[in-house]
């Protein structure tokens, strides 16, 4: 399926021959930048609630790839403070850029600002539903990270519950030859609707809350922040929160070449003393995010194909 | 007079729509489901009638009016094992089992947060697994079950 003219909402709408595009894509473009690629185009950045990493990583590829953006990054400036409805606001925006990319606190709103628009849409986040963008350049940083997305062994530890990016990896992840681990306490552990969707895709899968036990079989750990907000009691938060802390003492019982994820920001849960070493790669992770992102964009305006 | 078991409680209808076995306490959630402000013929309902199948049962029974198999098929959602008849001259002439839709609309999504409960939107769900009922939402993409329906 062709990308010109595609809104990107949900990892749900991708094929597998369409995550190998993007990243195919974002591959050459790190390899050879095109900083005049997408001269004379506008991004419109609308994010609706504040996000650091997202919105810098967004403008920086847009403006290495020689386009301009223009946006917000606060409702509050806008006519939404106003009570203008988010169909309005892209209608109106629509007609000022060539890809709209959004932020919204409400689920579904990616959706719903692709159906006004007639410039493609890009989802920069919705509420808890979907960051397909992240999700992306997860798989980007495995596959150069390991060389490969097939016959990897993937443990996802932490809130599993409520993580948004760990149900979208997951997903994406279920295209390829893959074993699932899910390390969590029972209270966060992944969401039974998302473990019958892979046993129907015959994906084996792990359910656990023992990391140490586990640890030596992975590839990859894709680390979450528990929440403390989502205990109602501060004595279990404590108890759970250490036992889901990646340190040196871990890293002996796991495989050499290991390689430890985090969609940032991380409170505790992976000590600072590993992030000089090889296996850190959360800080190379947010870094992909640059060249999945210019993929998406060269991609969904036309400028590649 | 008749003798008590053979009274019919509700009256039969020479031509219409007969939607019968469900379950009780959906009946008038189905009724709201099939927009009955659109209807201009009589339309009547009936609860907590007996039934072997159902211990309770719901009936509505819509005057002068074959509903279309998408407007019974919404029925589904709610009441799996309904069944709908057809009626031509007080005889039924089609008798049919409804089945969940692939696509369903016209009714809420359950999540607070979702886009289509904060501004003016047509919800739209896709089924996922008829039995027990799943649909997910197409914007906010949550899963809801039948409990979660509210009408």
């Amino acid at each position: 399926m062709t990308f010109k003219g595609r809104d990107i909402i949900s990892i749900r709408d991708f094929s597998k021959d369409d995550i190998m595009k993007v990243l195919e894509t974002a591959q050459k473009l790190e390899k050879k930048p095109q900083p005049n690629l997408m001269k004379g185009a506008v991004m419109g950045c609308l994010f609706f609630e504040p996000s650091t990493r997202t919105r810098l990583s967004f403008t920086s590829a847009m403006e290495k790839l020689g386009g301009q953006v223009l946006g917000f990054e606060d409702a509050a400036v806008t006519s939404v403070q106003k009570g203008e409805t988010l169909w309005d606001t892209t209608k109106m925006v629509n007609n000022y850029v060539d890809v709209i990319v959004q932020r919204h606190p409400v689920e579904g709103a990616a959706r719903l600002a692709a159906n006004a628009a007639d410039v493609p849409v890009i989802n920069a986040g919705d509420g808890a539903n979907q960051h397909p963008t992240q999700t992306l350049l997860d798989l980007y940083t495995v596959q150069k990270e390991k060389g490969k997305l097939d016959g990897l062994n993937i443990g996802f530890v932490g809130d599993l519950k409520y993580g948004r990016t760990v149900h979208s990896l997951c997903m994406a992840m279920s295209h390829f030859k893959t074993k699932l681990y899910f390390v969590a306490p029972e209270a966060l552990q992944m969401p039974e609707y998302y473990l019958a969707d892979l046993q129907k895709k015959k994906v084996p899968y792990v359910v656990t809350g023992d990391l140490d036990k586990v640890a030596p079989e992975l590839d990859i750990i894709y680390m979450t922040r528990i929440q403390k907000e989502r205990f109602p009691d501060p004595v279990e938060y404590n108890r759970l929160k250490d036992s889901y802390r990646i340190d040196k003492q871990l890293l002996k019982r796991t495989k050499k070449d290991v390689r430890i994820l985090h969609p940032l920001p991380r409170i505790n849960e992976i000590s600072t003393d590993l992030d000089d070493t090889p296996n850190a790669a959360y800080f190379r992770q947010a870094a992909n995010g640059v060249p999945v992102r210019q993929a998406l964009i060269a991609l969904v305006t036309g400028r590649l194909s | 007079m008749k003798p008590a078991e053979h009274i019919i409680p509700v009256p039969a209808i020479e031509e219409g729509t007969v939607i019968d076995h469900l379950p009780s306490r959906e009946t008038l959630k189905v009724m709201r489901l099939l927009n009955p402000q659109e209807f201009e013929h009589p339309i009547t309902v009936a609860l907590n009638l007996d039934s072997k199948k159902l211990g309770k049962k719901g009936v509505i029974k819509v005057n002068n009016r074959s509903l279309t198999k998408d407007e019974v098929d919404k029925i589904a959602i709610l009441a799996p094992q309904a069944t709908v008849s057809i009626i031509k001259n007080y005889k039924v002439v089609q008798k049919n089992r409804v089945h969940a839709p692939k696509s369903i609309s016209g009714i809420p999504c359950s999540n607070p947060n979702c886009i289509t409960n904060k501004e003016p939107a047509e919800t739209q769900f896709e089924l996922v697994q008829e039995s027990p009922l799943r649909i997910r939402c197409h914007f906010c993409e949550r899963i809801m079950s039948r409990k979660d329906i509210a009408l």
